[in-house]
């Protein structure tokens, strides 16, 4: 393998493996308020990006993007008010019932809405066939867009958790709920605010990954997996864990269809995920208390 | 014997032959076909409710299980041993007596490995498959267990889909029909409809049975132990690795079953029966069931799979899945199936009506 | 017992502890918190392993055994926080114990033989005789996990005894307990002693360890500092230190 065509592989690995892990950050969010596993966060990419390609044609392509973000965190929120408060019993297995049907749902109505056809957004600079020399491996401008995203978002949310009363009221629930409550913090908001700051998160990626991954409204179940593989791989609720995770994930299907055929790059990356978790049952980065403590 | 445990299975098996006997005399025979595909789906679900609701453990990698067992049967018994008769494995097969003869769908006469032989097959590669990666699996827990099934699911999809041996994204088709004995086969030929209703529905309940006796029994107060306290369970001697693994390898025998005898109603087996969301299907109808509910898992296995099945709900089928499933959450979520549920839905009721009495009072 | 030792991260919960429980006997390990009585059970129970260190319970070591292995030995348990299987009945937990005393496997479970059929007839029977010798039989139909907190203890009190133990752990039985509820636990201990169970139990509760106990033994910092009969441990100046604190000494 020339250094040009490793480097190719590298690129490849770390663009797919960032979009893994602003999926994964997505899921650690909600899991973190509410201890489940949202599994229609797939679905939020997958609106996000539909909504900002149907809007595109109209309004400049930044305006609808946020608008597109706006709309999603909206429908984050209609979520955890229509539903998830609502729950009479919200055990951890009843809340990802809820969650599988509700992506169930959501690829419904987006199916009815947007039909089957395959869009995308344009290129955000450029077009399918600009590409930037680096060091000899060619890329498109738009991973460097995906990559540069994927970096504010994580650089947001640490700000976000570290800095300000509500990033902290929802890191107080992550460590302890009950305590959180017992301090006076609102933990039924938190739970809101996570369902639309993971929405929005959402959003935001799946238009920025549109015009490489292209949008269909199918296309969130195998992003969802992938990214619930990444945050498992670094340890739920541990966002530094779904940074490297997400890469790793990323590399290893970058690499592996070099050596074997395209149809088991799924295969392969999910092998490695178990030969790890038999190793680490707790993930890279997780911590062997928290398992026990969120079960079904 | 005690009478009155039996007693739901006896209105089980009179259920089965008043619908057939109906079915019959309206001349609507058709019926039966999917309501049979729908038992056999059911036998992976009533496995899968012992391994969660009892146990406690959680998979999404079941119909990974039902693969195997549907892919086994299909290789081996479409494979025409006369054209391959000269290779000394298939005149080893004939000469062992493990081949057998059909007609197929043209009328010709093939000669094809026993479905008794595919179906042991099937067994023990899915008995051999779930024991080796249950054993460091079932060491996980919570979501990082579902994950760790679901990945077991996936690995097994892509292989199904991207080898040549398993057909691919067309799967395996023309399967021969499963002689059982004397006249009785597995197949989904018309004439054969109501045999092969009878036979769906004895499986079922054969598998009610028995995994009703095995939750009844000290093994199933042990699956239960594990799931309320595993360390308090240790400390009574239960060997809790062991126990679930046995009936994690118990539900895969059950998905196994049911791949294997569908795989052959059908005449053939396609990758989306590999499909992680076919393995979120079922995990969705144990839970709507009621979690630990071997009946509720049956009656809402039954019903949901047979009304998609007959397609009553044209495009919107998986819309209507999804709704029944926040409904269920939101407002039974024991599952239907419970005596307080009837007493919630009349309270209900009557609050609407109060409702709506004020409302009128208010307006008028 | 023997040097038996374990430490989490830098700290020696259980320092080369080393003691002897005559059988028959009820013997009682005390000391303030964080003294590492419930480690020194987890230990001898199995829950956790030693970092060094022996267990033999009439001469066989069990040091290395995991837990259910243990309580094949004859060694059965309580909780501090009580550990019922809560949506289970009170006569399922108590049949729960009986698991080791009883053999049928998973195939002759859902075939009903006859011989498993006669089986749970005995598990059943033999489960509600201990309800009956502890006086909760008129509960055995409820669920474990609604009852009131002095009855799950007694239920769990149950359901350890339902294994028929050689030696029965007994982690702070009475904590939580009101006072008729504690006679009612010391009591019950006597009583199973006099079966032939060998009781080895940690408790604050002072009046209720120097009434019933015959050897005591006293833990402060994973270390043993005492060991004696009642009488020698209450005139005992380091263990009335580390009770009192320096300046009584």
């Amino acid at each position: 393998m020339s250094f040009e065509q490793l480097l190719q592989y590298l690129l490849s690995g770390v663009t797919n493996g960032s979009i893994y892990a602003i999926v994964a950050i997505g899921f650690n969010i909600i899991y973190n308020t509410t201890g489940i596993i949202n599994f229609a966060q797939g679905e939020f990419l997958m609106l996000g990006g539909m909504t900002a390609i149907s809007l595109s044609p109209y309004v400049p392509l930044p305006l609808a993007i946020l608008i597109a973000v706006i709309i999603t965190a909206m429908v984050g929120a209609v979520v955890d008010f229509l539903i998830i408060r609502r729950l009479k019993k919200p055990t951890v297995l009843n809340m990802v019932i809820v969650t599988i049907g509700l992506s169930i749902i959501i690829r419904e109505i987006a199916l009815h809405l947007w039909d089957e056809k395959v869009r995308s957004l344009p290129y955000f600079t450029g077009n399918e066939v600009t590409s930037i020399n680096i060091l000899g491996a060619y890329i498109s401008p738009q991973v460097l867009w995906v990559l540069g995203v994927s970096a504010v978002i994580v650089i947001f949310l640490g700000v976000f958790f570290k800095f300000t009363l509500t990033g902290r009221s929802m890191r107080a629930c992550a460590s302890n709920i009950t305590a959180a409550r017992l301090c006076g913090i609102n933990t039924r908001n938190m739970v809101t605010i996570s369902f639309m700051l993971s929405a929005a998160i959402g959003a935001l990626a799946g238009c920025v990954i549109s015009p490489i991954t292209q949008t269909q409204y199918d296309c969130g179940t195998s992003l969802a997996i992938k990214g619930f593989a990444v945050a498992i791989l670094g340890g739920l609720g541990n966002s530094t864990g779904a940074i490297i995770g997400g890469i790793t994930i990323g590399l290893l299907e970058a690499f592996s269809i070099s050596v074997l055929p395209l149809a088991y790059k799924d295969a392969i990356a999910i092998s490695i995920l178990l030969i790890i978790l038999f190793l680490r049952p707790s993930g890279l980065l997780g911590k062997k208390e928290a398992v026990e403590l969120k079960e079904f | 014997m005690n009478m009155k445990k039996y007693t739901p299975v006896f209105c089980l098996i009179g259920a089965a032959v008043i619908f057939q006997i109906i079915t019959s005399v309206l001349n609507r025979e058709f019926y039966l076909t999917q309501l049979t595909m729908s038992a056999y789906y059911c036998l992976v679900i009533l496995g899968l409710t012992v391994l969660m609701g009892y146990a406690g453990q959680i998979s999404l990698g079941h119909a990974a299980f039902f693969a195997m067992g549907g892919y086994t049967t299909a290789v081996l018994t479409t494979w025409n041993l006369a054209a391959a008769q000269e290779g000394t494995l298939a005149r080893l097969v004939v000469q062992l007596g493990l081949s057998t003869a059909s007609t197929n769908a043209y009328g010709v006469e093939i000669r094809h490995i026993s479905p008794w032989v595919s179906l042991l097959v099937a067994l023990a590669i899915t008995v051999a498959v779930a024991f080796l990666i249950g054993i460091p699996i079932l060491k996980l827990k919570g979501h990082y267990l579902a994950m760790a099934t679901l990945g077991f699911g996936i690995i097994v999809y892509r292989i199904v889909l991207g080898s040549r041996i398993f057909g691919e994204a067309d799967g395996i088709s023309d399967l021969p029909p499963f002689r059982l004995f004397g006249p009785l086969y597995v197949s989904g030929d018309p004439a054969l409809r109501v045999q092969n209703f009878y036979i769906a529905a004895f499986l079922v309940v054969l598998a009610v049975v028995l995994l009703q006796n095995l939750i009844d029994s000290r093994m199933g107060r042990a699956l239960r132990s594990i799931h309320g306290s595993e360390e308090a369970a240790n400390a009574m001697g239960v060997n809790t690795a062991r126990y679930k693994l046995h009936v994690f390898v118990l539900s895969a025998v059950f998905a196994c079953i049911a791949g294997v005898f569908l795989t052959h109603f059908n005449g053939g087996v396609g990758p989306s029966e590999a499909d992680v969301m076919k393995s979120v299907t079922y995990v969705a109808i144990v839970a709507v069931g009621g979690m630990a509910n071997l009946w509720g898992a049956l009656a809402m296995g039954m019903a949901l799979n047979y009304l998609s099945l007959r397609g009553y709900f044209g495009s919107y089928d998986e819309f209507v899945f999804g709704g029944i499933l926040i409904v269920i959450m939101l407002f039974f979520p024991d599952g239907l199936l419970k005596k307080e549920n009837m007493r919630s839905l009349t309270e209900a009721a009557i609050r609407m009506k109060n409702k709506i009495w004020k409302r009128k009072n208010e307006l008028s | 017992m023997k040097q038996l030792s374990r430490s989490f991260g830098g700290l020696r919960a259980v320092d080369d502890v080393s003691f002897n429980v005559e059988k028959n006997s009820i013997t009682a390990v005390i000391g303030p918190n964080g003294a590492g009585k419930t480690t020194l059970f987890n230990l001898i129970s199995g829950a956790l392993a030693p970092d060094s260190g022996e267990a033999y319970i009439d001469g066989r070591p069990i040091h290395r055994l995991p837990p259910y292995r243990i309580a094949r030995h004859g060694i059965s348990r309580t909780f501090q926080n009580i550990k019922l299987f809560p949506h289970m009945t009170v006569l399922e937990n108590v049949m729960i114990g009986r698991h080791i005393r009883s053999r049928s496997g998973f195939l002759s479970a859902m075939l009903r033989l006859p011989g498993s059929r006669a089986e749970e007839q005995q598990i059943q029977e033999r489960s509600m005789e201990i309800l009956a010798l502890m006086g909760i039989e008129g509960i055995a139909g409820q669920e474990a996990g609604s009852l009131p907190f002095g009855k799950q203890r007694i239920v769990e009190f149950a359901r350890a005894l339902a294994t028929e133990p050689s030696l029965l752990l007994l982690d702070e039985p009475a904590a939580g307990l009101n006072m008729y509820e504690t006679a009612q636990v010391s009591e019950l201990i006597t009583k199973i002693r006099g079966r032939g169970v060998t009781v080895l139990v940690i408790e604050h509760d002072m009046s209720l360890v120097m009434n019933i106990s015959d050897m005591i033994v006293v833990l402060s910092s994973g270390k043993k500092i005492a060991e004696g009969l009642p009488s020698d441990i209450q005139k005992n100046r380091e263990v009335i230190r580390v009770y009192l604190g320096e300046d009584n000494a």
